[in-house]
């Protein structure tokens, strides 16, 4: 645990990427293979399910700190980690053990699965005695599933390649897959005879907002447009007549979508689609909350598969019969993907449409994207090959400028994790019927000068309370944007925000100049339609199945 | 039984004796538990405070301030009030006030810490009926280490930043912490110790009080032969983001604080290090302060006044909270006042 616990102050301390791959290398190099791969499971942000309840957690930690529960959560709430404040507070053991990471994962942590709580507070306890300070805290992270730390899945791709002398391209290829931690996992993922697993998803081309002004761009007819889509963001895997759904947390959401998966597997080749799942009812895409209904659950009951239809949007073609189509400029790689999806285009799959137009016929579409249910506009360059991660210059997001209302702070929250402590959660209200009403809360927004400020007067208004809200007078307006406006049975006001975040400060209105509760409502987008351009029809049995569409 | 002490709109207020404690309005009569800008305000008619800390209050308060001094221990009587200050820990000259009236006996601590300390004489709880104590770190997560790894732990660090040739910039209160740290480091550092200007004036007056603490020079005094690298500079937290701090080139820096002991708290702010040095009790430290008192009634003030209460009445001691604006130890984040 030694060596990971200094891997880890390293990639925490450092800002230079060089100083983080360097670690990377070494440790990699120096481990056990077996510590390799649990590193590189856990740096890449996977976790492992040990079903122990936090709840149980804090009570076993409360009761070896010695300390009542309501004084663990109060010290919770000032740290804002519950791994760090075990750390803090449950006394450490007289003696360490000096075991290696995989030996505190395989023996310590599996071991709480399917154990009874009895026999999991028994492990808990036995190990925060006998982990050093660093290594417990380490060790309480994983425990948590809370364990992060700076490092981009690119940096743990270039150090697994330097620390074997492998390709780039390979080692990201592979950790992409459906890889298992374990002594072999470093050797799988630079040795050039294994193949990588066919079902696995590319690296997702990510575009980046477009900050310019679009003329900047250049020539229009060099871009192709389309409707940047609320939903999100799929790779469709077809290998040998199989589907896989991938998102782009690399998770496999194939069951969430069993629809969707059912056409994939219909298409005539094995390919890789690159495109965006929607919640979709009668030609018009739902807002982003109702797809949420599908995921999360292991299995989608009938009701919710009937009530929520989902379609992909395919817009990008990887492969097709195992011919990597990345380098191909996105106008082939287009002309490829209509012909492989045209055939059974219909409900659950539909090609992307094009957004035709100078740029000023594309600002004024872009500007009614919300009738689409849109965000705005996606802007491709033709010649663009499908690049890995987040590249500037050839993808641009060109979403629709925010709505904005006035509303008034009513109550604030501490956050967590390196914003513990402070008031960052912050709760807006606008009035109805001359009460406030909470309608949104913000995180994002101010500058660090006005937060302190924020902060400062949170703290020394009202009296001191427990727990981590406190109520705030409300005389304070803020001028808040957010995506849209939604009706919402889940919340209190009946309405949802999408992405509210704080624009500005208004410290010339006061608490009685915010915004009414029906200028809100006015902005709920309507029912959008979608133009469906592209609708074809369904092909269960598409007898062109088996052949090259290119050599008819 | 009246309350001897209580918080009027100018301060914490003894009526019988006529005075007040840490006031934050001008009054007539203050006593002056410590020098910090939160305690020592300006404007009052006439000030006690202890005879240790007086170079630091003048520092503060100015030369011409009507200042009246006592040693610990010794006894002042207004109005057959007894007034006597206790050393509390704190900072130089830090003391906790006892008042008795009738037999009735309340102790103010100021602020007050329970660990060692070089610059100071340490803490001495003093029994009484009713404790006012403060409570900045009243949680069971702030347990203090041992100076003596603290020491290492910035020695390390400074020895890292020459060896890599930046300069080790350690933020903390100039009155006080700063000194502390001073004295802590010693002769034993890599490279030559560079104060600021703030921090300077106050190791002035410790000096004058006779606080032994290592050679260090101004960094308004211009560059040490050999360039900045390799030294260790000490400045206040407010210093952060402003162009003084650019004159040294690459910098390494750290914070000072009890604050440090959360992670989060040195992350926001962007610190390479933080170390965990505070002159506030830890709740160990605070526990064991008022159990020495023998108090039975603990008011508590600044800080995590209804955790320390709720806590202590659940031991069964009668405790609340009193509301003052003494703010304890900030956490960098807030601008120390100008000395």
């Amino acid at each position: 645990m030694k060596a990971f616990s200094t891997l880890y102050r390293t990639l925490d301390g450092s800002k230079r990427t060089n100083q983080k791959i360097a670690a990377l290398v070494a440790y990699f190099r120096d481990c056990p293979p077996a510590d390799a791969a649990w590193a590189i499971h856990f740096l890449s942000g996977r976790r492992i399910k040990l079903g122990v309840r936090r709840a149980d957690i804090k009570a076993w930690a409360a009761q070896e700190a010695d300390i009542p529960q309501w004084l663990f959560d109060e010290s919770y709430n000032a740290v804002g980690d519950l791994a760090e404040t075990i750390n803090l507070i449950v006394p450490a053991g007289k003696e360490t053990l000096g075991h290696g990471l995989t030996w505190w994962i395989e023996e310590r942590l599996m071991p709480l699965v399917g154990a009874t709580p009895d026999q999991q507070r028994c492990l808990l306890v036995e190990s925060w005695k006998q982990l050093d300070p660093s290594g417990r805290f380490l060790w309480n992270k994983l425990l948590t599933g809370a364990f992060r730390v700076g490092v981009s899945r690119g940096l743990i791709t270039r150090a697994v390649s330097e620390a074997l002398s492998a390709p780039m391209a390979r080692v990201e290829e592979r950790l992409m897959g459906p890889w298992v931690p374990g002594p072999g996992l470093l050797a799988q993922l630079g040795d050039a005879a294994s193949a990588a697993d066919p079902a696995s998803p590319r690296p997702f081309f990510l575009a980046s907002p477009l900050q310019d002004k679009i003329t900047d761009l250049g020539p229009c007819n060099e871009w192709q447009a389309e409707w940047k889509w609320d939903g999100i963001r799929c790779q469709a895997v077809r290998r040998g007549r199989r589907a896989y759904l991938w998102s782009r947390g690399e998770e496999l959401v194939t069951e969430q979508f069993p629809e969707i998966a059912r056409q994939v597997e219909r298409l005539c080749h094995d390919c890789i689609i690159d495109g965006e799942i929607v919640a979709r009812r009668d030609g018009s895409i739902l807002p982003f909350h109702e797809l949420q209904k599908r995921l999360g659950r292991s299995v989608v009951p009938k009701r919710i598969l009937r009530e929520i239809p989902v379609a992909l949007i395919a817009y990008d073609l990887l492969e097709q019969d195992g011919t990597d189509f990345r380098d191909l400029p996105l106008s082939q790689r287009r002309g490829h993907l209509e012909e492989l999806v045209r055939p059974v285009a219909g409900d659950q799959i539909m090609i992307s449409p094009i957004v035709e137009g100078d740029w000023s016929e594309l600002e004024f579409q872009r500007s009614q994207a919300a009738q689409n249910f849109a965000e705005g506009l996606m802007l491709k360059r033709k010649t663009s090959p499908y690049r890995s991660g987040r590249v500037r210059g050839d993808w641009w997001k060109w979403k629709v400028d925010p709505y904005v209302i006035d509303a008034v702070l009513v109550q604030s929250r501490r956050g967590s994790g390196r914003r513990a402590g402070v008031f960052t959660d912050h709760t807006f209200a606008v009035w109805k019927n001359g009460v406030l009403v909470p309608v949104a809360s913000a995180y994002s927004g101010l500058t660090d000068a006005e937060m302190k400020e924020l902060n400062a007067i949170i703290k020394n208004s009202g009296l001191e309370q427990f727990g981590p809200v406190r109520t705030v007078k409300p005389e304070h307006v803020f001028e808040l944007a957010f995506e849209g406006v939604s009706r919402s049975a889940r919340h209190r006001s009946g309405v949802a925000l999408r992405f509210p975040r704080i624009s500005r400060w208004r410290r010339d209105k006061v608490a009685a100049e915010a915004d009414h509760f029906p200028a809100l409502e006015a902005m709920i987008t309507k029912t959008p339609i979608i133009k469906r351009e592209i609708t074809g029809e369904l092909f269960p049995d598409w007898p062109g199945c088996g052949t090259d569409p290119t050599n008819q | 039984m009246a309350e001897l002490l209580r918080v009027t709109t100018e301060g914490l207020y003894c009526e019988a004796g006529d005075f007040f404690i840490d006031p934050w309005r001008p009054v007539a009569r203050a006593v002056i538990t410590h020098g910090h800008a939160d305690h020592a305000r300006g404007g009052c008619a006439s000030y006690l405070a202890s005879v240790d800390g007086l170079p630091v209050l003048r520092a503060r308060l100015g030369a011409d301030a009507p200042i009246s001094t006592v040693a610990y221990g010794e006894t002042v009587q207004l109005n057959g009030v007894h007034i006597s200050l206790h050393p509390a820990g704190h900072i130089l000259g830090s003391a906790q006030v006892r008042v008795e009236h009738k037999g009735d006996v309340w102790v103010a601590s100021g602020d007050y810490k329970n660990g060692s300390d070089p610059t100071c004489l340490a803490m001495e709880p003093v029994r009484c009926r009713v404790f006012i104590s403060e409570s900045t770190f009243g949680l069971p997560i702030y347990r203090w280490n041992h100076d003596d790894i603290v020491r290492s732990e910035i020695l390390d660090w400074w020895t890292e930043c020459k060896n890599t040739g930046r300069v080790a910039l350690l933020l903390g209160y100039s009155l006080g912490k700063a000194q502390r740290l001073l004295a802590m480091v010693g002769h034993d550092g890599p490279g030559p110790i560079v104060e600021h200007a703030a921090v300077a004036s106050m190791t002035k007056a410790y000096r004058e009080a006779g606080v032994a603490l290592p050679q260090t020079r101004v960094a308004g005094e211009g560059m040490p032969e050999g360039g900045w690298a390799g030294s260790l500079v000490l400045a206040p937290p407010s210093v952060q983001g402003t162009p003084w701090i650019r004159k040294f080139g690459e910098i390494s820096t750290a914070f000072a604080s009890g604050w440090m002991q959360v992670r989060g708290a040195r992350r926001r702010q962007g610190f390479d290090r933080g170390f965990v040095v505070s002159d506030h009790a830890d709740w160990p430290g605070l526990l064991e302060v008022i159990a020495a008192t023998g108090a039975e009634r603990v008011l508590a003030t600044h800080g995590q006044v209804a955790v320390l209460s709720r806590y202590l009445s659940e031991k069964g001691i009668d405790a609340g909270p009193l509301a003052t604006r003494w703010s304890g130890e900030t956490d960098g984040t807030e601008s120390e006042p100008a000395p």
